[in-house]
């Protein structure tokens, strides 16, 4: 074990700014690209469905 | 052998990988998160404190994989456009295009925390030095190759624009990867290497593999994803996408 608190542990050895600010980039944008991803599937989907409506209320008419 | 090429181009319509990429995700995701986890709990708790570097080596074990993902998923982005631009598969092309936002985020990243490991031990954020300026070339390229595409209207005009573009472009990785023994750079050399002993201690190298085995994952993950997200805008039209339980519900 490297730590001996939770303390040191952030604190990174004086490094905390660099480590720190790496790793919670890499945290941050792979948390939120597939956010991104799953948001743009859904409008897709939602897309799609208008459309299949819009073609069955034109097919309604007389 | 005939029965399994039937078998491969079977799943090169856009109907039957549908279904398919999403059985798969998951699986990715799990491998993703498994890797993830063993790889932070090596990177932090078990690879010892450098006798240089002390605690700011840290970085490598995102930045490594964060680099070589961004030229490797460069190579295959590539690889599917140049198939889409020889076969004319729509699907091929599709599978480039949804891996260019991710290669892209994977260079920003390893700008980004190539810069934050620069500062502490080089002094600087940054240098136009062969290695950082070929790497910032990578993520212009996937950039360009982004906004080629979004800029033609049709999209099969769209995905053979892109597919020159993408393999133009591929002349850049291996300038990337040698730059360090090309030119005389700040970067060092590269750390691990096919032909000699790595030159750090071994759970610094296994943290670093599995974190790489992280970021492979979920680039697959995320990329299978957003070609399923693609297949439905570009496919539309199209009777098996109409009759999609998820369309319907």
């Amino acid at each position: 074990m490297n730590w001996n608190s939770p303390a040191e542990f952030f604190a990174m050895g004086g490094y905390a700014l660099y480590v720190w600010s790496s790793f919670g980039m890499c945290a941050l944008l792979l948390a939120l690209e597939p956010a991104l991803v799953r948001h743009r599937h859904l409008a897709a989907l939602g897309n799609l469905r208008r459309q299949l409506r819009a073609e069955q209320l034109d097919g309604e008419k007389p | 052998m005939s029965n399994s090429i039937i078998h491969w181009f079977k799943f090169a319509s856009p109907a039957s990988f549908y279904p398919l990429a999403g059985r798969m995700i998951p699986w990715f995701w799990l491998l993703a998160a498994a890797f993830g986890l063993s790889g932070l709990w090596l990177s932090f708790f078990v690879a010892p404190t450098d006798a240089v570097q002390g605690d700011g080596y840290r970085i490598i074990f995102v930045h490594v994989p964060a680099s070589w993902m961004s030229m490797f998923i460069y190579l295959v982005m590539a690889a599917w456009a140049g198939l889409g631009l020889v076969f004319n598969t729509r699907l091929s092309s599709m599978m480039a295009q949804a891996l260019a936002p991710t290669g892209a985020l994977m260079a920003f990243l390893s700008l980004w925390t190539g810069s934050f490991w620069g500062k502490p031990m080089w002094g600087t954020w940054w240098i136009w030095d062969a290695r950082l300026t070929s790497e910032l070339i990578l993520l212009f390229l996937y950039v360009g190759f982004i906004a080629l595409q979004a800029s033609i209207d049709d999209p099969r005009r769209a995905d053979k624009a892109g597919a020159i573009l993408a393999l133009v472009g591929s002349v850049n990785v291996p300038i990337i990867y040698f730059s360090v023994k090309w030119w005389n750079t700040l970067h060092q050399g590269s750390t691990v290497s096919l032909t000699k002993a790595p030159a750090m201690a071994h759970t610094m190298l296994l943290g670093m593999l599995l974190m790489a085995l992280c970021f492979w994952m979920y680039a697959i993950a995320v990329a299978l994803q957003r070609v399923r997200a693609i297949i439905l805008e570009r496919e539309s039209h199209a009777e098996w996408v109409r009759e999609l339980k998820e369309v319907l519900a």
